[in-house]
Parts: C-alpha cells; structure tokens; sequence
C-alpha cells in the first residue's frame, strides 16, 4: 500500500522528471562530456577525437578573442551594474513617495523589459543608426545646437560597446525598479518617523535607514544583473548585427559563431562551461556578501508579496 | 507646516516628477517612433520624422502579412506560447504540489535538483540541445521547441507554485480526501483554483518569455513556415532591411501582442517580481 | 537565396509533366539556417536525395569522409564524358577534389554545380561621369586617387558588406593573387610562407591606403551587405563589390541603375588580377539513397542546356552550363567576363584554418578602423597560423 502511494506521487513529478531529465541534466552532461572533444559536427558523434583538456588548454592560453569578448561583456556589466541599477534606485526611491501618478510610472517604467531584445535592438537601430536609420538622436543634437556631438554611435568600435551597453540599460532597469520598488515598501515607515524626530535629515535617512535596510535587495539585484548581463547577446544581433571586428563581441555570441562557423562543436561547449563556472562562482561570492548583509540587518524580513 | 516648508516640497516634487516624466518618455518615444513609422513610406521616413504621420500607410502592414508572411509567423508564436505555457501550468502544478504535500522517496533531493538548476546556468546548452534534439528527431518540429520551452520555464514555476503550496491551508483538502477525493481530483478541484493568483504570475511571465524567445528557436529551425516571430523578424530583416516602414511594420506586430497582454495583466507582473525577481 | 524558389518550382513541375517523377524543392534561407540544416540532417541520418552543401571545402570533405555524398566521376564520365563538358571547368572543379589532395578524399567529383557566382567589383557609370572619369580605375593608385573628388562630392567611395567575414577575406585575397602569384599564396596556406612575408605586408597596407584615402565608404566595416546594395542601387556609393547575385537584387532596388562589373583595380603589374569565382550553388547525391540513379538523371536534366537558360534569365544568375551563356543579360554577361580570371578557396588543394582566415579579417577590420598596422596584423595571423600548424601536426587525424 505504501509503495504504490509512493508510485502514485511520483506519478505527479514523473512529467516534469522526464521533461527536465532529456532537456537539462543530459544536455548538461552531454556539454560536459564534448567539451573533452573535437568534432567538426558533421560526422558521426563516435568520430569525434578526443583531446582531454586540450579545449580548455586553448581557451585560458590562446583564445584572445574569447577574453575580449569577456572583457565587452564585463564593461556592459559594469555600465549595468552603476548606470542601469542606480537609475532603478533613483526611480524607485522617487516612487516611493506619496507621489501622484506612481501607477503610471510604475506601468512606463516595465515596459522595456517586456520587449524582446529583437525588437529593441532594432528599434534603437533604426533611431540612431546613420546608415540605416534615421538617426534621431544625431537629429535632435544639431538642433539643440549640438551639432559637434554628431556621431556615428554604431558605427564607430569606440562607442559602439558603450551604446550597446546603455541600451541594454535601458531595456533593463524596470526590472531593478521593481524590485527595489517592493523592498522600499516593506520599511517600516516608523523609522523613517523615528529618525525625522530624531533630527536626521533626508541624506542622513537615506544613508543610515534606506540603505542599509535593503542591502539584500541590492545584492540580489546585483546578482541578477551580472547573470543577466554577462549572458546577454541577442540585442547585439539586433542592434549591431555582429561582432564589429570584435568590439561588440560577447561570450555567448562567440559561442555561437565557433559552433556554426568553424563548425567546432567540442570547443564551443568547453566555452559555455568556461562562462558558467565564472559565472557561479561570481554568484557565490555575492551570496556570501549577501549572507553577512542579512546577519547585519536582522530587521529586515522577506520581501511580502502584495 | 511652514509656507517655506510647503513651497520646498512642491519644488522638490516637480523636480521628481520631471525626472520621472523624462525617463518615462524615454521608455514610450521608441515604440512610438516605432508605430508611426511603420505608417510611412519610404519616401517619407527620413524626411517626416513627427511622431504623427502626415498620411497612415496602411499597405506595410498588408505587406508584412503577405509578402512577408507575418500572419504565419504571429500565429506559430501564438501557438508556441499557448502550448508552453499550458504545458508549464499543468507539469510544474502537479510536481509542486507532489514535492509541497506529498510523500515518497528522494523528494528533498529531486526538488534541490530543480533549485540547483534554475541557479547554475549553462551557457552554450543550445550547442548540446542542438545535437540531442537531432538525434530525437525533434529538431526543426514545433514539438521539440514546446518542449525545450517547457523546460526553461519549468524550475522556476514549481519553485513559485512550491511556495504557494506550503503556505496554503490544508483544510480544504483535507475535507475534500474525506469526501473521497483521489490525490489527483484533489489537486485538480482544490489546489490548482487556490493557487490561481500564483499561476497568473506563472503565466504571465512564462508568456513573456516564450514570445520573446529566439536562441532556441534559432538553433531549432531551418523551416520557414515553423519559425515564430522573433526568429522571422531576423530573416526578415535580412531581407528586407532597407525597406523601413515594412521592417518597422514588422516589428509592430510582434510587439504589440506583448504590450496588450502586459496592460492587461500588469498587477501579477509587479507580484512576480516582488516575490524576489526570480524570474530574472 | 529564396529568390530562387518560382524557377526552382517551375522546373519541378516540367520535369514531372515529362517524366511523372515528382521532385520537392525546399530552398532555406538565410544561408547559416541552411549550412545549420543540412548539417544536423547528416548527423540524424535524414539527408534528402538531393542536397545542397554551403560550406567550406574542408566541411565538404568531412561530409564525403563520413560517407554521405556519392562520387559522380563515373556519371561524369560516360558517354565520352558527355556531361562533364557541358559545364566550365571553373564551376566543377569546387565540387571536385584532385589527386593526392589534403583532405584525405578520394579523387573525384562530388557536386553538380548548378549556377556560378563571381564576385567582382562594380562601377556606377554615371557617377563616374558626374566626377569627370571617363574610365573606371585601371590601378589601384588611380583607384585611391578619385577618394578626393568623392568625397568632395559627398558621395560613398566603395561600399560592400564588410561586417561579415567572408567579404573581407575574398577582397584581401584578389590582391594577394594580384602581389604575389596564386602559388605564393598556397604556399602561405600550407604554412611555407610566413603572413609576415613582405608581400602579405603589402596586402595589408592596401587596406589601410584605401582608409586614407578616404575612398571606402564610411562605416563599411560596420556596413551589412543589404545596406551597401542599397547604397550602390540608390547611386550614393561610386562603387560597390558585391557578388553577381546582385544583378537581382539592384534590378528590384532600381531598375535604372546604370552600371558594370569591372576587376579590381590592379596594384601589381607582376601576377594578373583574380576575383572568386566558381559554382554559385552545387547539389551532392545523397549515397545512402534509395533513389539515386533517379536523382542523377534529374539533375543530368537540370543542367542540361535549356534548363540552365532558363534558371539564368529567371533568376539573374549565371548558368553552370557553357553551353547557356549567349541568352544572358548584358551586365551579367560582365560577370561571366570575368569567369575566366577567377579562382575561388574551394578549388585549391589545402585550405587555411578557419580561426586563421578569422584572425585576418579581424585584424583587416581593425586597419580599416585604424587600430592596428598592417605590420601587427601580419604578425598576429603569423602566430595564430603557427599555432594551428604545432596543433595539427600534434593531434591525430
């Protein structure tokens, strides 16, 4: 009786198990064991050659575009990280005001991220792009007599990362808005009267109250943008369409262009996992920071939902 | 309070609100830039850059359909989300409630495996499911994308719905197993109603991503008449890139849906991610 | 290049009006959603009868290794090889692999080739005029020279879609031909001469004279190929180069653009000017079909005199068959000019690394963008190229 419960309620996993099973665990084993190998991806799998570490031998010694592309992904990260985050901050904590029209805002402000980034890289192409595009943004300078700002954003490899970057910001930041939205509600606005009695002013608030109470908040924000940034390409695709002699190559996009145009399967998997173990590991470290964050804030509880 | 107190206030709240209004125009100007060209011509696009048309073209969109084949595309996106999405409600409610109220062997385990998942990410798995998918004979089918899709929105879903569960009360159900309920009807007509402001938030946001999806679907297929929206739009733009308004058309089309099912379910958006953003 | 799809269905449903045998074309595009295709078809064991391979030699030869493309030397060769002179020798030999190749396949022909593309460069004869030439440039130092005037005009000098790859390596190439002789250039590839021999240098620095020049187009190395067709359709650009599937593709965009294909302007006098040139699109036989002498035979009609004629002026391509050139349009007729002076990778006996060939466009990417010297790109292709060679010789094949 017992066992045949115990079959009955795997019977309710079972769908999710098997699912899970053949499109993630071997898939992931699968790019493990491949990344062991060199194959051209037209052959049959047993062809393959093994090279033991020889992939990974490659990409720390004498993969210099994969490092850059690390490097593009990185300063995307970090314009993420400050501009995008801080704007999210900015808003947030001016929304959590009683403030008019913070509905409407809090509408506006997601819509970015509900946007697929095909379509948002070549919309912002299209808006400030010279050669096929309007280039409003280029329009709108000359005539608010800015006319030596001119630029080919695009176009040009020193600026093009950094618009990539600012428009990934731009598709981004509801996202941290929303969640520093959520954790702004839940201080008790008591310590915000407690320290106004107190003599404190705004700033002093800000820095001893607001702050320090949503820590957590921060780092899980942060968190989610390195993982989001650092794998993040599909909005290059849109917005540049390639690699620009480098200058916008990111990780994931050079992963793809090894697999299908040097056809070599074996080494671009050995890539994903390069990515991946740099990416838990950044995690890890933040969820170590985000641990003492919490043990220093015991105040502060789970985020309710609404 | 003082006049100077209030007057500083309302100073300091136009400057708010300016700040937000601008950030806010930066967040619409481009869809709308969007729609309006998408209502020009060729001829017009460059030299008439208002945000309202002269003069509604509407024959991109009569092209984008036809020439373009948007309408075949829009329809595999609607069938692909509906499928996946349906798919993620159903499989991830049953596993939640199983590892939520149910008992048997290695379920601890089983779960922390899905947790584990949804942290650790694989970029460059699309290289593998590329194979596997070949060798299942799955690739280039809708079936195989559905279940790729199922898959990624699966961890997080039975995550969402687990939490729900574990905090739902337990009366009700078990009023229901003394009326003779099977576990099955019980999760059918019990926990699946309850949990229906955590399935919206499972819905909405699985939505949003399958739509929006485009390395698998890249990866996945090579014919035409399967590819959805985001995959199309590509090719399409590899064909038509210098004709705008139909691009732009084009682009319309796929986004406009998205918007429409965000106005409308906007609430469970805001709840989804103030239950901790897990759907970054 | 789904343009093609109309002809390709008209021919199938000749063909099954004449013979009953109902053949299904599929036509992919883009050309990466192909060569991704029909690369997981091989591995699940599904190639169709008939298929198309888009890829580098070296892939093409790991698909005969694998087993999944019949020799058609044979077919080729009956009847007093009858069917192997209908084509030009150009357009066969890329589907062809000769004696004591590098690739380890046996000797033989493994394609048909079906159309032939040459990639040339192209003038717009009235602007030319507007600028007071009454020639196109017949060097290159009288092709650097008309940078000025262009840009005076405020016009684009030479546009062409240099964000991929491919373009770049085959423009660099033609020059290398033009320097140092197609044997230097094999040389090169075999790992006998360095990338940073003199002559390669010299290769480089036209690059890089072109920059300052002024008479590439601006952002060409951010330019998508579409984007540099419009530009040379709407008479923006002075020049392009482009491939001659282009004639299709500015008759849609202008109908009245006034043009012609002309070589490269020519920066040595010692070896002659070379373009690419060779079978646009071939099919293979799949071998393990049921159907193959029933897939020869259709593709014995496809290319037969006729048929070629007729693919031609539907398409704007040039036919594979010889025998079909006198009914062809006046500008591709410029194309096929050019047939004579072409090579292409595909038909030389070794090919270079894929991450080398890379390393050399990046690095004439960077030139153009003024980044790096021409020195330094040499220097750098050098070391990734010596570091492929270490690898092969290590690993087992």
């Amino acid at each position: 009786m017992k066992i045949r419960s115990a079959l009955e309620n795997y019977g309710f996993i079972l769908p999710a198990l098997s699912i899970f099973a053949v499109f993630y665990i071997i898939p992931f084993f699968f790019v493990l064991r491949l990344s062991f190998f060199d194959w051209d991806g037209i052959g049959r799998l047993s062809s393959a050659t093994f090279v033991g570490l020889g992939n990974f031998k490659e990409i720390l010694l004498q993969d210099p575009n994969w490092w850059q592309a690390m490097r593009n992904a990185g300063w995307i990260t970090f314009i993420a990280l400050t501009f995008q985050n801080i704007l999210a901050f900015m808003l947030a904590v001016a929304c959590d005001r009683e403030i008019r029209m913070k509905n409407f805002y809090r509408l506006i402000f997601f819509i970015p991220p509900i946007l697929s980034e095909i379509v948002v890289g070549m919309v912002w192409r299209f808006i400030i792009n010279d050669v096929d595009g309007a280039n409003i943004i280029n329009r709108f300078l000359a005539q608010a007599g800015l006319a030596q700002f001119i630029h080919n954003w695009l176009a040009d490899p020193k600026t093009a990362l950094t618009t990539v970057a600012i428009v990934h910001s731009w598709k981004g930041f509801g996202w941290g808005f929303l969640i520093f939205l959520a954790g702004l509600q839940t201080i008790p606005r008591e310590f915000y009267e407690a320290a106004r009695v107190d003599g404190a002013n705004a700033w002093q608030t800000f820095r001893k109250i607001t702050v320090p109470l949503l820590m957590p908040v921060i780092i899980l924000v942060a968190i989610l943008t390195i993982l989001g940034t650092m794998q993040a390409f599909v909005l290059i695709l849109g917005l540049v369409g390639g690699e620009l002699a480098g200058h916008t190559s990111v990780p994931v996009l050079r992963i793809l262009d090894v697999m299908r145009d040097s056809s070599r399967f074996g080494y671009s998997c050995a890539l994903g996992i390069n990515l991946g173990v740099i990416l838990v590991i950044i995690s890890f470290i933040q969820y170590a920071f985000s641990n003492r964050a919490r043990a220093l804030t015991q105040d502060y509880e789970h985020i309710p939902s609404e | 309070m003082s006049i100077y107190h209030q007057s500083k206030k309302a100073v300091v709240n136009t400057l708010i609100h300016l700040f937000l209004l601008a950030v806010a125009v930066t967040c619409i100007y481009p869809l709308l830039w969007m729609v309006a060209s998408s209502f020009k011509t060729q001829g017009t696009i460059f030299s008439d850059i208002s945000l309202i048309p002269r003069q509604f073209h509407f024959e991109n969109y009569y092209l984008a359909l036809t020439k373009g084949d948007f309408g075949r595309y829009f329809l595999n996106s609607v069938f692909y989300t509906v499928s996946a999405v349906l798919g993620i409600v159903f499989i991830s409610s049953l596993a939640a409630y199983a590892f939520s109220r149910l008992r048997f062997p290695g379920r601890n385990i089983i779960f922390a495996v899905f947790i584990a998942a949804m942290m650790i990410p694989i970029p460059g798995s699309f290289v593998s499911l590329f194979v596997l998918l070949n060798k299942l004979h799955l690739r280039n089918t809708s079936l195989g994308y559905i279940l790729c899709m199922i898959n990624v929105g699966l961890a997080t879903s039975i995550f969402l719905l687990k939490t729900f569960f574990d905090k739902m009360p337990r009366e009700l159900e078990d009023a229901a197993r003394i009326d003779g309920c099977s576990k099955l009807g019980i999760w059918w007509n019990v926990a699946l109603p309850l949990s229906r402001p955590v399935l919206a938030v499972v819905v909405i946001f699985n939505a949003l991503n399958v739509w929006n999806e485009y390395v698998l679907a890249l990866i996945i297929f090579d014919s035409k008449h399967l590819m959805p929206l985001q995959r199309a739009l590509m090719l399409f733009r590899g064909e038509f890139l210098t004709n705008y308004p139909l691009l732009m058309a084009g682009l319309t089309i796929t986004a406009l849906p998205i918007i429409v099912l965000y106005l409308f379910m906007q609430r469970y958006i805001v709840k989804g991610v103030a239950s901790a953003g897990v759907f970054g | 290049m789904t343009d093609r799809e109309p002809a390709f269905r008209e021919l199938a449903r000749r063909y099954e009006a004449k013979t009953g045998i109902k053949v299904n074309f599929e036509l992919y595009a883009p050309s990466d959603a192909y060569s991704q295709k029909v690369r997981a078809a091989a591995q699940g064991a599904n190639l169709p009868d008939i298929f198309g391979i888009l890829v580098k030699k070296r892939d093409f030869a790991s698909f005969i290794k694998a087993g999944y493309v019949l020799d058609l030397t044979p077919y080729m060769d009956e009847n007093g090889s009858l069917w192997r002179n209908k084509f030009f020798a150009k357009a066969l030999a890329v589907d062809e692999f000769g004696e004591g190749n590098s690739y380890g396949v046996k000797t033989g022909i493994y394609g048909v080739p079906i159309d032939i593309v040459t990639i040339q460069m192209l003038y717009n004869k009235d602007l030319l005029k507007q600028l007071g030439y009454q020639r196109p440039p017949q060097t290159f130092a009288e092709f650097l020279d008309m940078g000025k005037k262009i840009k005076v005009a405020k016009l684009q000098g030479l546009v062409s879609g240099w964000v991929e790859n491919w373009l770049i390596d085959c423009f660099a190439n033609n020059f290398a031909f033009n320097i140092m002789g197609k044997d230097k250039v094999l040389a090169t590839i075999r790992g006998e001469v360095p990338y940073t021999d003199p002559d390669w240098v010299k290769v480089l620095t036209l690059f890089k004279e072109m920059r300052d020049s002024g008479i590439l187009a601006e952002a060409v190395v951010t330019m998508i190929n579409k984007t540099a067709e419009q530009l040379f359709a709407n008479e923006k650009a002075v020049f392009a180069f482009n491939g001659s599937w282009c004639v299709n593709v500015y008759k849609s965009m202008n109908p009245g653009l006034d043009y012609a294909a002309m070589l490269p302007p020519k920066a040595s006098d010692k070896f002659p000017m070379t373009v690419w040139g060779g079978a646009g699109s071939s099919f293979m036989v799949n071998a393990t079909s049921k159907n193959k002498d029933t897939a020869i035979r259709f593709l014995q009609w496809l290319t037969d005199t006729e048929q070629q004629a007729y693919l031609a002026e539907a398409t704007n391509n040039l036919p594979a068959n010889k025998e079909s050139l006198p009914k062809i349009p006046e500008v591709l007729a410029g194309f096929s000019k050019a047939i004579d002076s072409s090579t292409h990778p595909n038909i030389w006996d070794v090919s270079e690394f894929p991450v080398v060939i890379e390393s050399l466009d990046r690095g004439i990417q960077a030139i153009i963008l003024g980044e790096k010297t021409p020195v330094e790109v040499a220097a750098e292709v050098q070391k990734i190229k010596e570091r492929e060679l270490a690898r092969k010789d290590n690993r087992p094949r």
